[in-house]
């Protein structure tokens, strides 16, 4: 397998007055590999995924994405965020549609491909569930469904890379554990790779392959855990004992790094 | 259609005739004097008997009114959008538009008289100068207040500040930039009228003055009576404009109807 995201030794802070954010941070990510990212609150997640993406830069370190050193917009990434930012004056059909109108190539193709676009959209929206709020606004969705549409506006341009910030958290234990399933699926059928910052151990072991426990601020990795359940995973084995025996040596590590601040 | 309906519907027209009602009952019972303070009757009187110059005067001040306010949407959407887009502009200008905006404006009348003379001029720049602040506040608030995770979501993509802008940032601060059409279209009016009272021999305020001069208190009143008929068509118009063209922004109120 080839490596797909290589963080090496990247140190940040967001001011020059300002203590470091990252220090020495190294991480590597295999393309097809889902990973999770769990950590204390403010101990540098989502600048992670900043950087990854490209919307920041290190002061040190490397940060190369498919064997390149990042600078600038990465356009493989797909963003989803806790908060589902739809736009409320489209359509979640427009809504999905977005980022084409916006990512090259196909930006310059959007008026001629439009039909062969939307086509992909609602079959993107249809395996998440959504097929009939195609027209619909976003105020008249869910939260759960407003998050299946951005993940579905994250993964429309097919990116190989999947960055998601904890996607989940604003949703009730139901909805979540159903997303769970829908992010699954989706990633079993198309196999890109995802990058998920999650406060939950349960639905990381869920979904990773590989879950990453961050230190405190100045974030490094301070614990690496290959989850080798086999897949795919339902949520009946969430209760089983090789599953409960992961979470609890991840919240051993956690509360480890909360009392290191 | 039941009471509480009619009442919603109606509520304002019955106010205003039933304090026409009560107006006129008091200037009858008390016999105040007309150049005190006329009676609707009265006023009416005089809006027929005047009716003539009272149109072409009012007709005067819409017209500087108008374009006054079309000056003011122009260069109010553009000071928005790049003060909107922009932090550093946003904090160097913001002060001092602030500033500029708690000057009472009849204080720059005399200004512009100096500079510009009497008459048509001045009254379309004080329209313009009271008219375009609210329009670039509501623009730029409406552009600074788009969520940074969906600047960031394009920007991972290669969007440019002008795909932002364009897909994201204009269409978001539309309902923001009608809402504010309401406000300034009344207080452009304001600004023509406060500039006509003070030099010009053309529209309403100017009819006003010297109808005061005269101690013809009615035709003033029925000066005023225009004044609000204007604003208040004005208002309606870009009240509805803002309806049509924002429907998604209000859609508490459309869920609720
Ligand atoms: N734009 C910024 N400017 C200055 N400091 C920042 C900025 N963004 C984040 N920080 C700081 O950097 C640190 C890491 O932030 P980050 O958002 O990456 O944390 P996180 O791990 O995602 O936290 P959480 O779990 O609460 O989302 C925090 O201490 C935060 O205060
Ligand atoms: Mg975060």
């Amino acid at each position: 397998m080839q490596t797909l995201v290589d963080l090496d030794k990247v140190s940040l802070s967001y001011t020059p007055e300002d203590s470091l954010v990252l220090a020495e941070t190294s991480l590597r990510i295999q393309e097809g590999e889902f990973v999770a990212i769990v950590g204390p609150s403010g101990c540098g997640k989502s600048t992670i995924l900043k950087l990854i993406s490209g919307l920041i830069s290190s002061q040190t370190g490397d940060v190369l994405v498919e064997g390149k050193a990042v600078k600038g917009a990465v356009k493989i990434v797909g963003l989803a965020f806790q908060n589902p930012t739809l736009l409320p004056w489209r359509t979640t059909l427009d809504n999905v549609l977005l980022p084409l109108e916006v990512v090259e190539p196909h930006r310059f193709q959007f008026k001629a491909k439009k039909q062969e676009y939307i086509k992909k959209a609602k079959a993107l929206l249809n395996r998440v569930g959504l097929s009939g709020a195609e027209e619909k606004f976003p105020w008249e969705l869910s939260g759960g469904m407003q998050q299946r549409a951005n993940l579905c506006r994250a993964l429309i341009h097919e990116p190989k890379l999947l960055l998601l910030d904890e996607p989940f958290g604003a949703l009730d234990a139901f909805t979540r554990e159903e997303l769970w399933g829908v992010l699954r699926d989706l990633w079993q059928l198309q196999k890109f790779t995802v990058v998920l910052v999650t406060h939950d151990l349960q639905e990381s072991v869920f979904l990773a392959d590989t879950v990453y426990v961050m230190s405190a601020r100045p974030g490094r990795i301070l614990f690496t855990k290959a989850v080798d359940l086999p897949r795919p995973r339902t949520l009946e084995h969430i209760f089983e004992e090789s599953f409960v025996a992961i979470v609890h040596e991840l919240r051993e590590h956690i509360s480890i790094a909360r009392q290191g601040t | 259609m039941n009471l509480k309906n009619f009442l919603n519907r109606y509520s304002s027209l019955l106010v205003v005739i039933g304090g026409l009602i009560l107006w006129q009952l008091v200037c009858t019972v008390f016999q105040i004097p007309d150049y005190i303070f006329p009676s609707p009757l009265k006023i009416c009187e005089s809006l027929i008997e005047f009716h003539q110059p009272i149109f072409e005067h009012a007709l005067q001040t819409l017209y500087t009114t108008i374009i006054g306010f079309a000056i003011a949407v122009i260069f109010g959407m553009w000071l928005g959008v790049v003060i909107g887009t922009s932090p550093l502009i946003y904090r160097a200008l913001y002060p001092i538009l602030v500033g500029f905006n708690s000057v009472p404006k009849v204080a720059l009348v005399p200004i512009l008289i100096i500079w510009f003379g009497s008459g048509t001029l001045p009254a379309v720049i004080t329209a313009f100068i009271i008219s375009f602040f609210p329009i670039v506040v509501n623009v730029a608030t409406g552009l600074a207040t788009i969520e940074p995770e969906l600047k960031d979501v394009l920007r991972s993509l290669g969007a440019t500040e002008r795909d932002v802008l364009i897909k994201v940032g204009i269409p978001r601060s539309l309902p923001y930039f009608f809402a504010s059409l309401k406000i300034a279209v009344t207080l452009a009016f304001v600004g023509s009228v406060i500039s006509e009272t003070v030099a010009s021999n053309k529209g309403v305020g100017y009819l006003m003055i010297s109808a005061s001069s005269n101690f013809d208190t009615p035709l003033v009143f029925a000066g005023l009576v225009v004044i609000a008929v204007m604003g208040i068509g004005m208002y309606e118009i870009f009240a509805r404009l803002e309806g049509k063209m924002t429907h998604w922004a209000q859609r508490d109120q459309v869920s609720a109807r």
